[in-house]
Parts: structure tokens; sequence; C-alpha cells
């Protein structure tokens, strides 16, 4: 599902050295979030404090990649022009199992099989070379 | 700690929308309102001694209240950037109750204006790189629509929640619709809707249709909050500042700990706290409506009813001018329109004008005014309750 080099008009993530690792593992095909070494409780996006108790200490652990889909909704109209020639895609946020939501594409599925909270999985979409989004398909 | 009494809104001034800025600046709008909010207060400009300026979304300028203020030969004493989104409106009026009350200031002009339309309100940002902020880096590569793709997921799980309907929420469209018809300077005046209009209309994000979004356009509005002292001399009714909350739980949705309630569940409450009021007592509900489902899910978390209930709610209640709960008697920004962050203030300006009497054909009986503004999506909200006594 990689498209095409040097023809991807889309925006990319810009990573800062903050969240480097969760691209670098999307890109690996892994999806590694922050966990805090003091809650114990996982953090997305990643940061350099942790939004439950403010300890600093954030380490990266690996994920299940398994989630629900917590809403979507089907854009039918792109705003940016780029993604006139995906409508109708569909925009979402999974919620992982490990608790923390993120914004995604679902795909690999027919727009009249969505549903919320039903099970989806990560998949590693590999746009560029040097770029990987997290999207995710039906579990 | 109470701002009840301790200030009124004694002026105001909209300039009606229009499709595009036919030539006008944002400046040359927000200087006309202004001065028609200080004239309609019965102020000079040398009376006003404080500047608040809600940020134009299309124009990012530093020192708005500089430019105002030296365009207008206002020397504010108290001035700030109120940027709060949808809710910088209410946010600017307690503001500015609370620095009268401490004495920094005695009458200040709160401005909005946009002088844009639908092709510069959406070109900017899609030809804006990805910035180093979360929303963009973990958004944008995704495809949103703008602030439309996530009321859509908001809806999309009320929907699954709490079994909300497509033609419950497109009978709020309709209410305003019909309140718009009584409003000469509505931009839909003239033009009724049905049910079956919004829900043929195309669906542009699911489960949203383009007539339950709202449309950006070119508009300002301006109003003038002043000491007690002040409003006791004024030639109009002052529509005194009663009650007041606000709160802000981010920006970005996949952070909320629920998208389907939001922080009007602890804004709403302190506002009718501080007021001293209850729901039964309000006269008109004048609240945020970017979309349809923001004015449901405000009525449950503002308690109007339960939670889960606005749907019933919605269909239950006539909320056009004549109706048992009138509802943005102005036609709501879904049918008024949305220049910027004046389309929030129009929600504070036509309770102004109703608690006045000056509403003409659509005046309801009123006394009494919960106002609500909504910024961000469904995040940051400030509410006000606005009373004649």
């Amino acid at each position: 599902m990689a498209s095409d080099v040097g023809t991807y008009v889309k925006p990319l993530p810009a990573p800062s050295p903050v969240t480097q690792p969760f691209w670098d593992g999307l890109r690996e095909g892994v999806l590694r979030i922050q966990r805090c070494e003091e809650c114990s409780r996982h953090v997305f996006y990643p940061r350099t404090v942790c939004h439950h108790c403010l300890s600093d200490r954030l380490e990266w652990v690996k994920v299940s990649g398994r989630g629900t889909l917590y809403s979507f909704t089907v854009v039918r109209r792109a705003m940016n022009p780029a993604f006139q020639a995906d409508v109708p895609y569909v925009f979402a946020i999974v919620e992982l199992e490990e608790g923390p939501r993120v914004t995604t594409n679902v795909v690999n599925c027919e727009l009249e099989a969505l549903r919320v909270d039903m099970p989806v999985k990560a998949v590693y979409d590999k746009v560029t070379p040097e770029a990987a989004l997290l999207k995710f398909e039906p579990a | 700690m109470t701002l009840k009494r301790a200030a009124a809104i004694t002026g105001i001034a909209e300039m009606r929308p229009t499709r595009s800025p036919d030539g006008k600046s944002t400046l040359g709008i927000m200087v006309e309102v202004g001065r028609e909010a200080i004239l309609d207060a019965g102020l000079s400009r040398q009376e006003i001694d404080g500047l608040l300026i809600g940020p134009p979304i299309t124009e990012m300028v530093p020192m708005w209240p500089a430019h105002v203020g030296e365009y207008l030969g206002i020397h504010p004493k108290y001035e700030d950037v109120v940027d709060l989104g949808g809710a910088s409106s209410t946010g600017m009026a307690w503001r500015a109750a609370a620095a009268i009350q401490a004495g920094l200031c005695s009458a200040v002009l709160c401005v909005t204006g946009e002088a844009s339309d639908v092709e510069t309100f959406y070109a900017p940002r899609a030809r804006r790189p990805t910035q180093q902020l979360p929303i963009r880096e973990f958004e944008a590569p995704y495809g949103p629509m703008g602030v439309n793709s996530g009321y859509a997921l908001i809806a999309q799980r009320h929907m699954a929640e709490y079994g909300t309907t497509s033609r419950q929420l497109a009978k709020i469209a309709v209410d305003q619709r019909t309140n718009a018809c009584a409003n000469p300077d509505a931009m839909y005046f003239g033009k009724p809707l049905t049910i079956e209009d919004v829900l043929e209309s195309p669906l542009v994000v699911d489960p949203l249709h383009l007539l339950e979004i709202v449309r950006p356009c070119t508009g300002g509005a301006a109003f003038v909050v002043v000491s007690p002292e002040i409003a006791k001399r004024s030639d109009e009714t002052p529509a005194w500042l009663l009650g007041a909350g606000e709160c802000n739980i981010g920006l970005t949705l996949s952070q909320y700990e629920t998208i389907t309630a939001d922080p009007i569940a602890v804004v709403a409450p302190t506002a009718f706290a501080m007021a001293g009021v209850a729901h039964k007592d309000i006269d008109l509900v004048s609240v945020y409506d970017c979309y349809t489902i923001t004015v449901l899910i405000t009525l449950e978390d503002a308690g109007f009813c339960a939670k889960g209930q606005g749907g019933p709610f919605v269909e239950e209640h006539d909320l056009t001018f004549r109706g048992d709960l009138p509802l943005n008697t102005h036609g709501g920004q879904l049918s008024f329109g949305q220049p910027g962050l004046a389309g929030g203030m129009s929600h504070v300006t036509e309770a102004v004008r109703q608690l006045q009497g000056r509403a003409g054909e659509r005046q309801v009986q009123c006394e009494l005014v919960f106002v609500n503004g909504n910024g961000g999506i469904m995040s940051e909200q400030a509410s006000l309750v606005l009373g004649v006594e």
C-alpha cells in the first residue's frame, strides 16, 4: 500500500527529537509509544512530561497495535486538495487497548461496515521511503 | 468572589454578514463596529478606557489592540487579545467586568471582525505545512477537514452512545432558520428550510450534512461593557452580567477524556450559581452553533435536559422565537453567518438586543438570557447569564 515515491504531496510528520522514536517505530513496522515510569500509564502523543502525573520520566515501550474504533467520519470533501483524490476516506480516532487514543485513517474496510467501537488493528503505511503513517483496519 | 452585577453591557453594534469582504479590511470592519458600539452606549471615545480584541482567524497580526485603539483614538488602560476561538466574546465580557470590578477601568470596548469568504477561510490552512504542534504533527497527515471532521467525530459517537438521529439534529437547523427569517440582517433571511432539505443536502463529513455546517463569511460585531455607575445613567436598558464561567480542556480531540460531553458541564453551573437563577427562569438560550451537534450537546451539558436526551428534547420543544424555548433568535450562526469570531459575538449581541427590547419581529418576553461561547472543538467554553435587573 506504499504510495509512489516522489509523488506524495500530503502533509508529512515533521518529527522533533521528542517524537522521533514514534515515527521511527512506524517505519520499522512497530508501534512504540511512551509509558510513565512513575505512574505506569501510557502516554500519547509523545511528550516530555506525563500529563497524568507531571513526571518527566517517560520510557518508550512497544504496544499491541490492537484497539477499538472510538469514532469515525467519512470525509467527502477534502479541505487540503492533496486529499481530494482519496475522497471518500475515513478519518478516525482509535482507542488503543493500552488506553491512549490516536487520530488515524481506517483502511481496508467498506464504509458501510464501519461501526463505533469495532475492533481494529494497526497497519503501517509507508507513504515515502522516510515516513510511515499509523493506520488501522478491521481486526 | 463574584462578578454578579459588577458591570453591564449597554451598547452593541453588528455588521450585516456578507459572503465576501467587498473591499472591506478586517481593521476597517473592527473600527466600524467599534465606533457604532461606543455611540450606541452613549459614550465618547475619551470615556472608553478598556479595549479587548478577538483575533481575526485569517489575519494573524501582532498587537491588534494597538491598531484598533490608534484608529479610533482610544488610549486604553486595560487591553488584551482574548484568543479563545468561539468562546472569545463571552470570555471578553467577563474579563471586562472583572477589570472594571478591580478598578482598572470603567468602560471596555470588545471587538471582533473578519474580512474573509469561504475560499480565503479554507485556503491558507490547506497550504500551511505541518508544524511541530502536536495537533498538526499527529492529525494533519491523516487529512482532517478543518474542524468539520472533529465535530463529525463527536456527532458520530453521540449517535452511537445515545441514539441521536440526523432528523433530530436537522430540527435545530430548521428552527433556527425560522428565526433567521424574522431577522433581515441574517445571511439566510427569506430562505425557509425543512427537515427534508437538511437531510437531502450533501453529506460533507458523515454524519454531518452541508446544512448542518456553518458558513464562513465577512462581518464584525462589538459591545461595550461599563461600570454600574455608567450603566445607571445609560439611556438603554443595561444588560447586567449576573453570572459567568469558563473552562478549557485542550484542542486535540484524541486527548479528551470523552468527546460526547464537554466542559459546559462545569462552566454553566458556575454561571447559574453566580447569578442565583435556575434553568426555568431563562427566557432565551443564545448558544454557539457552529454545527447542529454543538447546540444539542450544549443543551445537555448546560443542564437544560438530561445527558443523552438532547435529541428527544429538541424534538419536543419549539426553539423558534414563538416557541416554548426560544434559542438563537437571530438565526444562530448556521443561518445568520459566521464572520470569524464575530459569529461567537452574535450570541452576545442578540442577548443584549432581546434584553433591551430591540429585536423587532422576533422579540421575545425577555429578562434573563443564558449565553454560551464555544471554541476549539467543544473544548473551550465560556458561559454568561445576562439579565435586565
